[in-house]
């Protein structure tokens, strides 16, 4: 089929809606108010860089439990028969199914100062902890959103291990630990770069976890770009800026990471 | 090493449950508190159903994604077989675009398309953001997803099947609908079911291309900023009861499926 | 226009990607006969059966069906059908809908059909399978369908493409005397495309020997085998001693350090020539008595004969024999004018005919194609 002639309203679509928005955003992160060309916007953001020191930050942690937690448990469920393993999955997946508001709301009412869990605390005679509106709340909201996403592509990789491979390796004298060590986790490795970037990326940007378990006092790059837009202190302008930034950061991170993963890409991320 | 295992699956699953689990349970609770249980109740769930706002939300949230689901759908679709017949540097760059909403941020996608909305709006005139916006936004997010469906279908294909069948006597247009659709079938429907349920999901980036109007998600994101009423473990449990349905109804359908070609 | 002629390709040039893949190809084809294009990968066999089904369109040159010009015409319109390589049947359809395809496809009544669809089936094993899924069947069942529902569409002309080689060699051998005897009884002419020489001269009327886009000799398989036009086809085709050699003149070649008489002539007094010698033509005896003389160097046993490779002062020939010889051995070798045959220098000679490398497992790797991506697939 020489059918390039299909993709055209593709093509038309996306550059309307895809490329164009982005070059406004360029746009906007290098004018004022008035359109004329300045660099007071990029400059601004410098002043934020605390806000964006702790996103990355948080998101880092995030991501780094949601791999050491995830992991272990997508091996675990590869092991497990075919039967076994659908039904596992689907338990990791469902509940994604739900509105991640509600997930996130769900926690709130978990960590309250006088939520479930410290009534629990209280009831079993031990103090009460304050935990709503930490950056431990953040970083627990992250991990809980975002892990199914570390679990999956780690899952589907080790799933595809031809079990030859792994008999191989026996043959070959490796005992069960250097079977791991030396042969299934290289082997996983590009499962694991697509779970990195896929709860990172969300974990970095986010706005709605922040807020709803942060308080006022945990402000992410998320919430920054927010308060531009549709908050107090409207400044599209700054607010492009800061969009611009976060947009390069990530894509120079994803740029490393894909340094680590030179497989098929056509793919990546392409899970539920 | 079976019991630590089956005791980490088990803690892992206890954390992933449990939110959702209190969410169900304070759904049925009497006190209007969110912690403090007071008895059984249906009180969360009449007061749901009388609340007008959400219904228009609901109903906002179904039209936004049917249409932008098939919208996706169809543009996907064409688009998946117009981009296998590119090669080279032309079909990476396109690639690239197709995934580039995929690893932007959402907030970024978001903030983007409301810049471009705002700045047609106050050049054609014409209402602001709404719901022309919305669907427009979900189309474009949903697209990448399609696309990427529906092209391993294509590339696993035999590419002689397309030429089989005009070898037959097919014309190259019949031929596409006789035999190349019918292949990527699983592709298109996988790739509708995606857009449908990304639409309906969508918080972020419908958040900024709103303006006023309320879909499901934005009407959740308010509810949650009050703070006080266990309507939405109501509706929360509604919405996971429909999804656990729905979910329970395709997977017996493709077991039976399964044991049906199993048994030819 | 030749004597009952049906497809006739005219000056065929067609290149991909800038690299010439068809050079000026002239090719003629008669109604119903089985013709095969044969070559090793990359050599634009497949090509050219792409061309004649309409799925290539040639930079220049054209097409002829039945005399009239079909060069443009889109491979829907015309008559001839195509067996694919890997089949390509319809794996949402069953058996009896993919033999169908085709008639419904010219509307065709449903009793019509039904009576076609039978009828196919039958002719290639597959009554009561009509109803099975494809993707159910054996490599073996679906060529028979693929075969099936090419001919429920009545072409004048089938086109294969390799059809048999993805199947096991004993299969592969079965389906060779099943379709020529399809081939016979239907009378449709066949152009058939395999890089295996084997599988070419058992079944073919005609043999299309094909090199770098260019056809090296068209003849019957005896005399592809037996008067190789060149260098190429006479190492393509069996086992060959290719050496240099002078044609002294009409009916005397000299080679190896000694005159021979032979079969041919019409050289040029003193030409440079090549020198072809079958293995199997050689009659081994004792040095004394041979024509030749040289040093067993290695021996293999191949079921029916002994292939004995023999130093004769530095160049290595082949030998088939079923008589066994000892490594190390001096022997001799005698040759009788029909077991020489002479051929013009080409751009082919000094490359082949000499088993100074030979080995088994060199010649189980060469055997396999060697799959170049787009310029042969």
């Amino acid at each position: 089929m020489k059918s390039k002639t299909a993709s055209y309203p593709y093509l038309i679509w996306m550059a309307l809606f895809i490329v164009i928005p982005m070059a406004m955003v360029v746009f906007f992160a290098f004018t004022d108010q008035s359109g004329a060309f300045t660099l007071q916007n990029i400059s601004t953001v410098g002043r934020y860089s605390n806000v964006f020191v702790r996103s990355i930050w948080l998101g880092a942690i995030a991501t780094a439990i949601s791999l050491v937690l995830g992991y272990p448990l997508a091996y675990v469920i590869a092991q497990g028969t075919e039967r076994r393993q659908n039904v596992m999955i689907m338990l990791v997946m469902l509940p994604m199914w739900m509105n991640f508001l509600l997930r996130t709301y769900a926690w709130m009412t978990l960590l309250e100062d006088n939520g479930l869990i410290n009534n629990a605390l209280a009831a079993l005679g031990l103090g009460r902890l304050h935990m709503i509106n930490t950056q431990g709340a953040v970083v627990l909201g992250m991990i809980y959103n975002y892990i199914p996403y570390m679990i999956l592509p780690i899952y589907s990789v080790l799933t595809k291990i031809d079990p030859s491979i792994i008999e191989a390796a026996q043959d070959l004298g490796a005992d069960q630990k250097r079977v791991f060590l030396r042969v299934v986790f290289p082997m996983s490795i590009p499962g694991v770069i697509s779970g990195i970037t896929m709860v990172f990326v969300p974990a970095v940007s986010t706005f709605i976890i922040s807020k709803m378990l942060g308080g006022g006092s945990n402000l992410l790059i998320g919430d920054l770009i927010d308060m531009q837009f549709l908050g107090s202190a409207y400044n599209p302008n700054l607010g492009s800026a800061i969009s611009l930034v976060l947009m390069v950061l990530i894509l120079i991170c994803m740029g490393i990471m894909n340094q680590f993963d030179d497989g098929e890409n056509e793919k990546g991320g392409l899970m539920i | 090493m079976k019991i630590a295992s089956k005791a980490y699956t088990a803690l892992i699953f206890l954390f992933l449950y449990a939110p959702i689990v209190v969410l169900v349970v304070f759904s049925f609770n009497a006190s209007s508190t969110r912690t403090m249980w007071g008895g059984f109740s249906l009180r969360w769930y009449e007061k749901l159903f009388e609340d007008q706002m959400l219904l228009m939300a609901l109903r906002n949230t179904l039209i936004i994604a049917v249409v932008s689901a098939a919208a996706a759908t169809a543009l996907g679709t064409l688009a998946a077989i117009g981009i296998n017949a590119y090669r080279g540097i032309a079909r990476k760059a396109i690639m690239n675009v197709t995934k580039f909403p995929m690893v932007n941020p959402e907030i970024v996608t978001g903030v983007s398309m409301m810049l471009l909305f705002v700045f047609a709006t106050r050049l054609l005139g014409g209402s602001s953001l709404g719901m022309v916006s919305l669907i427009i936004a979900h189309t474009t997010f949903c697209l990448p997803y399609v696309v990427l469906s529906i092209m391993p279908k294509l590339h696993q294909m035999d590419p002689h099947l397309y030429e089989a069948a005009q070898d037959l006597g097919c014309p190259p247009v019949r031929a596409f609908f006789k035999v190349v659709l019918p292949e990527i079938m699983p592709g298109i429907v996988t790739g509708l079911i995606m857009a449908f349920t990304l639409s309906i999901d969508d918080f972020v980036i419908s958040y900024f291309t709103s303006g006023t109007t309320q879909t499901l998600p934005i009407y959740i994101y308010s509810m949650t900023r009050k703070r006080i009423s266990p309507e939405i473990n109501a509706l929360s449990t509604v919405l996971f009861g429909v999804i656990l349905l729905l979910l329970l109804v395709v997977n017996l359908r493709k077991s039976k499926d399964g044991k049906e070609a199993a048994a030819e | 226009m030749e004597k009952n002629e049906i497809i006739a390709l005219r000056d065929i040039a067609v290149s991909f990607d800038g690299e010439p893949v068809l050079k000026k190809l002239n090719l003629s084809i008669r109604d119903g006969e089985f013709v095969t294009l044969l070559g090793p990968s990359g050599c634009g066999k497949t090509t050219t059966l792409r061309i004649i089904g309409g799925f290539v369109k040639p930079d220049s040159g054209d097409v002829f069906f039945g005399g009239k010009k079909i060069t443009g015409l889109p491979p829907h319109k015309r008559e001839v059908n195509t067996i694919f390589q890997k089949y390509a049947l319809f794996p949402h359809l069953d058996v009896y809908e993919n033999v169908a395809f085709g008639m419904r496809i010219h509307k065709k009544s449903e009793a019509q059909i039904r009576e076609t669809v039978r009828e196919m089936l039958a002719m290639v094993n597959l009554s009561g399978f009509a109803r099975r899924n494809v993707n159910q069947l054996s490599g073996g069942q679906q060529q028979r369908v693929a075969i099936a529902r090419a001919l429920a569409n009545d072409p004048k002309v089938l086109l294969l493409d390799e059809p048999l080689g993805a199947l096991d060699l004993k299969l592969r051998k079965d389906m060779q005397v099943e379709l020529k005897k399809i081939q016979q009884r239907t009378g449709i002419t066949f152009v058939f495309v395999t890089h295996d020489q084997e599988e070419a001269l058992s079944m073919s009327d005609t043999v299309v020997v094909m090199d770098k886009g260019e056809i090296q000799q068209i003849g019957t398989p005896q005399d592809i085998y037996n008067e190789p036009q060149n260098a190429f086809v006479a190492d393509f085709i069996g086992e060959s001693n290719i050496l240099d050699g002078v044609m002294i003149e009409d009916y005397v070649a000299e080679f190896a350090g000694k005159k021979f008489r032979c079969l041919d002539k019409g050289f040029a007094p003193m030409e440079p020539v090549d020198v072809v010698i079958r293995p199997e033509d050689i009659d081994v005896t004792t040095p004394e008595k041979g024509d030749i003389s040289g040093r067993v160097v290695s021996v293999n046993f191949k079921g029916v004969h002994y292939e004995i490779i023999v130093d004769v002062n530095g160049f290595k020939w082949m030998i088939q024999s079923t008589d066994y010889q000892e490594v190390g051995a001096e022997i001799g070798m005698t040759l009788t004018p029909d077991d020489i045959h002479i051929m013009k220098k080409s751009e082919y000679s000094g490359m082949f005919g000499d088993y100074s490398s030979f080995s088994d497992e060199m010649e189980g790797v060469l055997d396999q194609p060697i799959e170049k991506g787009a310029a042969e697939e």
